[in-house]
């Protein structure tokens, strides 16, 4: 019954607006038999668009004052992350200076030369030097911008198996992550999803007899210890996935089939990045947010929110179901001491399969 | 193809059309023109349907999961309670990006306007050949009508996004419109190529052998060299795509395993092994990527044409123009790994997509510099038409920038698959190709229905859109640098980004108006095709042969002998004639030069 009324509502409303147009119309109908720009248009539209281009000059200056805290561009957690964050912020500048002059140009021009009766156009329609011009300069500006893209990002995904890394593995399954640690070894035993047994709670799929599988350690949460370089291996039993560490700037698809891998050295501990100012800041902001939305749902007999307390996280970031916008990982980066700690405390593989 | 060319003959046969009826005339026609307006209006009916679906995602992102009558009425079982199901969220954004980008923007922008356009200016009866071009139109239909059927079947349609990545899109376990949804997709979409393949054929065809006399392919208008190499992209990439999808069905119901491997879902070992979904990554971004140029090089070509005729100047930099579409052509079918620089292939991969990515930026810019120098010390008839056209290049040029980001590997890294590619691929092809179509409506209307259409009404709808597609599209660069995933059907389970709320709330009241203020470009277009002004024959005193064409339609276009091309297609305000425009098919004044070009 409800949705028969509101498809009447939005019919009338549908109506009304076709109706208004239809008087609009009508109402102008014979002022300009020939709908074709005359000068006053032009005038109108010419002072337009200088307006609109004021209009996207506001909107960024809005947007950068409203959200201009909103972009990852500082306080990255890890090692490679103050690369990208510089990467993006040049790229960022040279894009806010062509946008800036580009539009100005585009639109000015379109005010400063809105047509006359009786005027004329100035013939102009080549000019091989102009197009030198600007097709160099953003060879030139683009070249550095590649050179410098190609270097960052040979240095992120080249992985130095000297500094031995502590390896992970990050496995993805509709719609949750489960970490595997490597152990004492370092070496992950081998697995395939054929090897799946959930009657003796062999998840993953190790290979049960494989020596390497036998200290590895199975959690559901990411437990990274700061200052030391860390290779993931991803791995997916399902469909396509992907592993996005948003405060590390770390990402990459989790595929069926194949193992990917991705390495970052952690640098900023849980605790210390929840001090960190910009970050004490963000989180009284959304817990604001927060109490007011809760205040809300009071209202309505609902229960409040939680207050939030900051946390890394490890998102899935590809498409991959109906649960995909809730496949989530806690991340949390401690002292060596902490995380070997915590290790201890962590299930061996061989200890945590259920004999029958 | 002979007796279209042989003009006596076809005069002849010309007077005397005894078999024209309903049927002929108006559905199974063969004409063009007709052919050209039935692109239009499915087009148009598709983008209603596809802006309506964006419309009640982003109610669904900005109010999540808040019981909304409007879900109730539309979504029906999918919208238990008013509150909408997070699988028909993912059914939503599948279905509105296919029908975004292949039934309006590509089908409904160059099915328009290739078929309208290519014949009248380049001096032709009609297309090599009006059955293929039927048959093209028909296939199209067919594919639209399969596509919106999926919305009926039982388990929903296809829900894996618009690139239907497997395993997600090959397996009913992962999904529950992988199946028969996913089917009706796959099929609507095989039978979507055909018609396309069969269209570009056709304009390739067309250009190459029908053009009339003096019509040298560098005097060619920019829109025809626009069409024509988007035809040239199309037949190269889309079968590409064919193939995929026929692999894609052969995983899906006869077992094979090109594109899957090692899958354990629902408690039980799925048989596949040894395939890839990298591999279907690559074929399917082998069209994916070229489409974008499918896209907008169609509206870049009637965005050169109305700028130069509206400013009354030669579109500055004719070669340069034409050689940055081929550059563009050629570049944009070895750069579509760039969407796979974290699929897991070789970084150094990665690399060499980065190189050609960015390259594809220079000729882009100087097509973007070639726009602005053209309006310089114009003659700026500020039309509807013309409005779109700067508001492409100005939307063009915002989105376009942001694609050095995304283009570098490195940056993509941590702007991969959020909020920030929405942001960019919706400003620099979804709205300048939107542009662009509206800017082809608003200028050859009168060549289409003879009747002008309401200018006033032009102009509000161009400038609640243009300040509406800011609004939605500019701050959503914000949320996405956040790290906001896009394709989340809420993001309340994470509070890390409850500071983005309030922005979702600002993008969907602008989508809203947005959306809403389209009903006036509705009104505009279906009530001047019946009442709209008569049109005089050249209405924009434009240069190319379409405006020498009574405006009354007849088959053949020309009612004597086709117009022979003495010139280019940009001679306004040529020093030495009295009026600001030259028409093609005038010939050179005794000492007057043509422009080395």
């Amino acid at each position: 019954m409800t949705g028969l009324l509101t498809i009447l509502i939005l019919l009338g409303i549908t109506i009304a607006i076709w109706q208004m147009v239809k008087i609009f119309d009508l109402a102008q109908a014979n002022k300009d038999v020939t709908q074709i720009a005359n000068d006053n248009d032009n005038r109108i539209h010419g002072y337009l668009m200088l307006a609109f281009l004021v209009f996207i000059y506001g909107i960024t200056i809005v947007s950068f004052a409203l959200w201009g805290d909103l972009p990852l561009t500082s306080n990255s957690a890890s090692e490679h992350g103050p690369e990208i964050d510089r990467l993006m912020i040049i790229s960022m500048v040279v894009i806010f200076i062509v946008q800036t002059i580009t539009q100005f140009l585009l639109h000015y021009f379109a005010f400063k030369y809105k047509g006359e009766k009786g005027r004329k156009a100035l013939f102009y329609a080549d000019n091989d030097k102009l197009e030198f011009i600007w097709t160099v300069i953003p060879v030139i500006v683009l070249a550095g911008l590649i050179m410098y893209g190609l270097f960052t990002w040979t240095d992120i995904m080249t992985i130095d198996e000297d500094e031995d890394p502590i390896v992970v593995e990050l496995y993805a399954q509709q719609f949750n992550w489960k970490a595997r640690y490597a152990g004492e070894d370092n070496v992950l035993g081998k697995a395939n999803v054929r090897l799946i047994n959930l009657d003796n709670a062999n998840i993953l799929g190790l290979d049960e007899s494989d020596p390497n599988a036998q200290d590895d350690i199975i959690t559901t949460e990411l437990h990274l210890p700061v200052g030391q370089p860390i290779l993931f291996k991803m791995r997916s039993q399902d469909v396509l996935h992907s592993a996005y560490m948003p405060h590390f700037r770390a990402q990459m698809n989790c595929v069926p089939g194949m193992i990917t891998q991705f390495a970052f050295t952690p640098t900023v501990t849980t605790e210390e990045m929840r001090l960190n100012p910009d970050i004490y800041e963000k989180v009284r902001n959304i817990n604001k947010i927060r109490v007011q939305k809760s205040k809300k749902l009071q209202a309505k007999g609902e229960e409040p929110l939680d207050s939030y307390e900051f946390d890394y996280l490890l998102l899935c970031n590809k498409i991959c179901g109906k649960s995909h916008y809730n496949m989530q990982m806690k991340i949390i980066v401690e002292s060596e001491e902490d995380y070997k700690a915590w290790l201890k405390e962590q299930k061996l593989f061989k200890n945590s399969l259920v004999q029958n | 193809m002979s007796a279209q060319v042989d003009t006596h003959a076809h005069q002849d046969d010309h007077g005397h059309h005894p078999k024209e009826t309903f049927i002929t005339k108006y559905i199974f026609c063969q004409d063009h023109k007709m052919i050209a307006k039935q692109y239009l209006i499915t087009g148009i009916i598709m983008g209603v349907v596809g802006i309506l679906m964006s419309l009640l995602m982003r109610m669904q992102i900005a109010w999540p999961s808040q019981p909304n009558p409007i879900f109730e009425a539309l979504l029906g079982k999918w919208a238990p309670g008013g509150v909408m199901d997070a699988d028909i969220y993912l059914a939503l954004v599948t279905i509105h990006g296919t029908i975004m980008v292949f039934f309006v923007l590509t089908a409904g922008l160059s099915g328009t306007f290739s078929n309208l356009l290519i014949p009248l200016q380049i001096g032709a009866r009609d297309m090599a050949s009006g059955f293929l071009n039927m048959v093209s139109y028909w296939l199209f239909f067919l594919s639209s009508v399969i596509m919106v059927a999926s919305f009926f079947v039982e388990a929903g349609p296809a829900a894996a996004g618009w690139t239907i990545y497997p395993p997600l899109s090959a397996l009913p376990l992962a999904q529950g419109g992988s199946g028969a949804g996913m089917t009706l997709w796959l099929v609507s979409m095989a039978i979507f190529i055909a018609s396309s393949l069969l269209g570009s054929l056709n304009y390739i065809v067309t250009v190459l052998n029908l053009r009339t006399k003096g019509m040298a392919m560098t005097r060619l208008p920019l829109t025809i060299w626009a069409f024509f190499i988007t035809a040239v992209i199309g037949v190269v990439s889309f079968p590409v795509l064919l193939s995929a999808a026929l692999l894609l069905i052969m995983d899906r119901s006869f077992g094979t395993s090109f594109f899957l491997s090692d899958i354990f879902i629902q408690g039980e070992v799925l048989h596949y092994q040894g395939g890839s979904p990298v591999l279907f990554e690559h074929l399917f971004w082998f069209l994916g990527h070229p489409e974008v140029y499918i896209v907008l090089l169609p509206a870049l070509g009637i965005t050169s044409e109305v700028i130069a005729t509206n400013s009354r100047k030669p579109i500055f930099g004719y070669r340069a123009m034409v050689a940055s579409i081929l550059a563009i052509a050629f570049l944009s079918t070895i750069v579509w790994g760039h969407h796979m620089f974290i699929s897991g292939m070789n970084p150094f991969l990665g690399s060499v997509f980065t190189f050609t990515t960015l390259l594809i930026a220079i000729p882009s810019a100087v097509k973007a510099f070639n726009y602005i120098t053209t309006l310089w010390k114009g003659n700026l008839q500020l039309n509807p038409a013309m409005l779109f056209s700067i508001g492409l290049v100005s939307t063009f040029i915002t989105g376009g920038l942001t694609g050095i980001i995304l283009g570098d590997s490195a940056l993509d890294i941590n702007v991969h698959d959020t909020y920030f590619v929405v942001a960019h691929f919706h400003l620099v092809m979804g709205i300048s190709a939107l542009y662009g179509l509206f800017a082809g409506v608003y200028h050859w209307f009168p060549k289409m229905f003879g009747r002008m259409l309401n200018k006033n009404l032009g102009y509000i709808h161009f400038w609640v859109t243009a300040i509406c597609a800011y609004g939605v599209f500019f701050p959503m660069h914000f949320i996405g640098m956040a790290g906001l995933p896009r394709r989340y059907y809420t993001n309340s389970n994470f509070p890390l980004f409850d500071d983005t709320s309030n922005v979702q709330i600002l993008i969907t009241v602008f989508a809203l108006v947005g959306g809403v203020f389209q009903l006036v470009f509705l009104w505009n277009f279906f009530h001047s095709i019946f009442y709209g002004k008569k049109a005089e024959q050249n209405p924009w005193r434009s240069n190319t042969l379409e405006w020498t064409t009574p405006v009354e339609h007849m088959h053949g276009n020309w009612p004597g002998e086709i117009p022979h091309v003495e010139r280019w297609a940009y001679d306004y305000s040529k020093p030495g004639h009295d009026d600001d425009f030259v028409p093609q098919n005038v010939p050179l004044k005794e000492g007057e030069e043509e422009l080395q070009h």
